[in-house]
């Protein structure tokens, strides 16, 4: 099927999901589920990957700003700007394209291939609200939260990183820190979270809700909902770079 | 009442139901039956609205649910309950928060009104002990029955049932015919079958529509089906020996009792 196809079909589904709930208090409650799922799921995977991701850019950065010209402070000035512009925002988001996007096409596509789906549609339920809407809205609620904390987890695990290695000590490190801040970043950042957090909830679900045959396009429509929220991902990160810049 | 006009319905420019048109009756068990890939499936799903049909119309109580807009669709569709092939029950739920999803979703009753709803409809299925389970940890006909209590928690007056004794053996089978049949007269409902089960047919076919490559072949009951004379449906219904055997064995006894009958006047 066709770029164009895909697209219409995408669209289609986005406005389908724009009904009257039947019942707002299922709506909530599923939109909660969803949180937790989206959220609270990936907080351990987001720690982890945030830490370290501070850690190895203090590290690596003092080994290419070897040179007593250059004040150390710039390590943390470094550190802090990569983690807020585009780690923290671009990597974490990445890696939750692929931990929850493929939940959200398997559980979808399992749904579809059982005629749960197919169920909810004959109890006059608009599954498009019901199923991928609280999806969508979570991952907006939910996303930029998961990146301001990977930022704040990245930019101390650098400080740790450096204290520990010996290359910049935590007074140093916190001045760096202060050093030239545009708070413009951050918005800069939220900007791109919001985007992305878009793309991996509404692609994954796009490819679960439209799957078609058995187990097996399952996994495959998991897979390919992975890759395309990647590239738009990276897609939508050149392009924000370059207009909001 | 269920009228079905002239439905036509195509993929990829293949036609798998063609023309078909038929009455399906209050009160009574419709069965649509025929060989796997015959079009039954996707001839319900047109009489539910899942698939919209190419051309024809689909009319509840004279009024089509083909021309009606998606709020109509909706009404329409709380006045319908469905189990499905696999039951397609809520994997994340219970057995009660299932069969109770319909009352959260469109009912105002409270959480002890519902809860008694929901024990009634699983006591009228015969599932009284599995309330707090998951569709993982209970059987095929459990399954089913699960999906029957959901499907007429709501009360409809249209039931659905595809393939309702696929994955059964032949007991359980029977046991979900008879819920079927009871739970039909019991609430008034019209009730439309898929199937290829000839134990089925035969035991709660009050009207049968035989498909055969998209379109209708036959229409008849239970009663005289044993009897007709279509070359398709007898190859659909007799393909084993030992059905053949049994037809003329039913043949045989009804040509006695017939003369029988004839012999007791005189």
């Amino acid at each position: 099927m066709d770029f164009f196809t895909h697209f219409g079909r995408y669209l289609l589904m986005i406005k389908g999901m724009f009904t009257k709930p039947e019942n707002m208090r299922l709506y909530w409650k599923e939109l909660m589920h969803q949180c937790n799922e989206i959220g609270v799921r990936s907080i351990g995977i987001v720690v982890i990957i945030s830490v370290f991701l501070g850690a190895v850019t203090t590290v690596q950065t003092a080994y290419q700003l070897i040179t007593p010209l250059i004040p150390k402070t710039v390590i943390a000035v470094i550190v802090r700007d990569n983690i807020i512009l585009e780690l923290a925002p671009t990597l974490i988001c990445v890696v939750l394209a692929g931990v929850v996007g493929s939940r959200i096409a398997s559980e979808l596509g399992n749904m579809r291939i059982s005629e749960q789906i197919d169920a909810l549609e004959i109890m006059g339920i608009n599954t498009k609200a019901y199923l991928i809407m609280p999806k969508i809205v979570a991952a907006l609620l939910v996303v930029p939260c998961l990146v301001v904390l990977a930022a704040v987890l990245g930019i101390w695990g650098g400080k740790v990183a450096g204290g520990l290695s010996g290359i910049l000590p935590a007074e140093i490190y916190n001045d760096g820190l202060l050093e030239d801040f545009i708070p413009y970043n951050v918005f800069f950042a939220l900007s791109k979270t919001y985007t992305y957090s878009f793309i991996i909830s509404s692609i994954p679900a796009y490819y679960g809700y439209h799957v078609q045959g058995g187990s097996l396009e399952i996994g495959r429509a998991g897979t390919k909902s992975v890759i395309v929220s990647c590239i738009l991902i990276l897609l939508a990160d050149y392009a924000l770079a370059a207009l909001l810049l | 009442m269920i009228e079905i006009n002239n439905i036509h319905k195509g993929f990829n420019g293949k036609t798998v139901i063609d023309n078909v048109s038929a009455v399906l009756e209050t009160g009574k068990c419709n069965l649509i039956i025929g060989a796997s890939g015959s079009g039954k499936t996707v001839l319900m799903k047109c009489l539910v609205g899942l698939f919209e049909p190419d051309e024809g119309e689909v009319l509840y109580d004279g009024e089509s649910i083909t021309s009606m807009n998606e709020d109509g669709r909706k009404q329409l569709r709380q006045q319908i309950g469905m189990l499905f092939q696999g039951s397609a029950l809520f994997d994340s739920m219970t057995v009660e928060q299932n069969v109770m999803f319909p009352l959260d979703m469109f009912t105002n009753l409270n959480q002890k009104q519902k809860l008694e709803k929901v024990n009634q409809v699983l006591a009228r299925v015969n599932l009284t002990a599995a309330n707090q389970k998951f569709p993982s940890e209970i059987s095929g006909g459990m399954k089913k029955r699960v999906g029957i209590a959901r499907a007429i928690v709501l009360n409809p007056k249209f039931l659905f049932c595809d393939e309702p004794n696929s994955g059964l053996d032949p007991k359980t089978s029977l046991v979900i015919d008879k819920l079927i049949k009871e739970i039909t007269i019991e609430f008034g409902m019209t009730t439309v079958v898929n199937t290829h089960d000839m134990n089925s047919v035969m035991e709660i076919g009050d009207k049968i529509i035989f498909m055969h490559e998209g379109h209708k072949e036959w229409e008849g009951s239970n009663k005289d089906i044993i009897f007709s004379k279509n070359q398709e449906l007898n190859k659909f219904i007799f393909a084993s020996e030992f059905l053949q055997d049994a037809k003329e064995m039913r043949m045989m006894e009804a040509k006695g009792k017939i003369s029988e009958d004839r012999r007791s006047p005189s």
